[in-house]
């Protein structure tokens, strides 16, 4: 049996219009304890406005054996990309 | 105004910020190492502000030569910044002790009729409002805890109590009249010990002496000696 505190994973947004970025992991007893810890441990250098924190048992992770059947049949799928659409110079940067 | 009062201030951050720098790598575990570390800079970078502003005004030649070139006698903390670490459970005590303080204390200050000591108090209670939530929370969870770190803080609670009662014994020469901020520490104070399942002694007996620097505790001068013994055998060191 562990005694350490259970793991949260510690997202950060950096600025205004941005989304929350995983940005790493820490201990903390609860999730309280857990935005105090991600403050101080990696909010330092102003580097964000908001903190979300989750616990790391709670994430649910696809599994690495199962790589093949997930990923590779989008290999031979290039029509999925948008990029066979001519776009009319009047409709500007996209 | 007097100087002393800007001294007291200074006085206060600094030796807390010594000794909470004492737990650089060895906190119980490494985001607390890395949070004590953070407020120990944030108590440092406000005695800069204060010693600075008390240099200008004829303390001293800087904020350096009065934190560096001063011996214990000259020191006008409290006497409960100056005690020891000992264990986790009486730094958390006395962290949240003078946090519980010094919020009520910046709070009065920051509407202070001269413009530099209301500025320093306005930065200054950004920090310490958090200083105070962080440890607030740490003496709740440590004394509502186990068996263990509940006999731990109700030690600490009665070794560090007979400190308490100087921060709001008040002179001529503090920033504001300290004894009036007494109402809304104890209640901040003793809602966080009712919550924390812990008993403040009955006694109010105060140990005196610390910031009027006439009967400082064995601890001050030690510490100072680790403190200021490279700027006094290097005088001119620079980074």
């Amino acid at each position: 049996m562990s005694n350490e505190w259970p793991l949260y994973e510690v997202f950060i947004r950096g600025q205004h219009g941005l989304s929350h970025r995983h940005v790493g992991s820490l201990h903390a007893t609860d999730a309280a304890h857990a935005i105090q810890n991600a403050r101080d441990v990696y909010t330092r250098r102003k580097e964000g406005v908001s903190i979300w924190v989750v616990p790391a048992a709670e994430i649910m992770a696809s599994s690495p054996d199962d790589k093949d059947a997930l990923y590779d049949p989008a290999d031979d799928k290039v029509y999925r990309h948008p990029s066979f659409f001519d776009i009319p110079d009047d409709a500007g940067a996209m | 105004m007097s100087v002393t009062g800007l001294i007291r201030m200074g006085d206060n951050a600094l030796v807390l910020g010594q000794r909470l720098s004492e737990w650089c790598g060895h906190a119980p575990a490494l985001e607390e190492d890395i949070a004590l570390a953070n407020i120990a800079l944030d108590l440092i970078g406000q005695t800069q502000l204060w010693l600075g502003l008390a240099a200008e005004r004829g303390a001293g030649a800087s904020a350096d030569a009065l934190a560096f070139h001063r011996d214990a006698w000259d020191f006008r903390n409290l006497l409960l910044v100056e005690q020891p670490n000992r264990d986790f459970a009486v730094a958390m005590m006395r962290q949240f002790l003078f946090d519980a303080w010094h919020f009520e204390a910046l709070m009065a200050l920051t509407s202070h009729e001269d413009g530099e000591v209301s500025a320093i108090a306005q930065k200054s209670l950004k920090e310490v409002t958090y200083h105070r939530e962080r440890s607030t929370d740490t003496v709740i969870a440590l004394g509502d805890g186990t068996e263990e770190s509940r006999t731990r803080m109700q030690g600490a609670l009665g070794r560090l109590w007979p400190y308490v009662g100087e921060m709001f014994i008040t002179d001529a020469d503090d920033l504001t009249d300290m004894a009036a901020l007494r109402p809304s520490f104890d209640a901040h104070v003793h809602n966080t010990l009712a919550s924390a399942t812990l008993t403040a002694p009955a006694s109010d007996f105060a140990h005196q002496g610390g910031k009027t620097g006439a009967r400082h505790s064995e601890h001050l001068g030690h510490m100072l000696a680790v403190m200021q013994s490279l700027p006094r055998s290097y005088p001119d060191a620079a980074w």
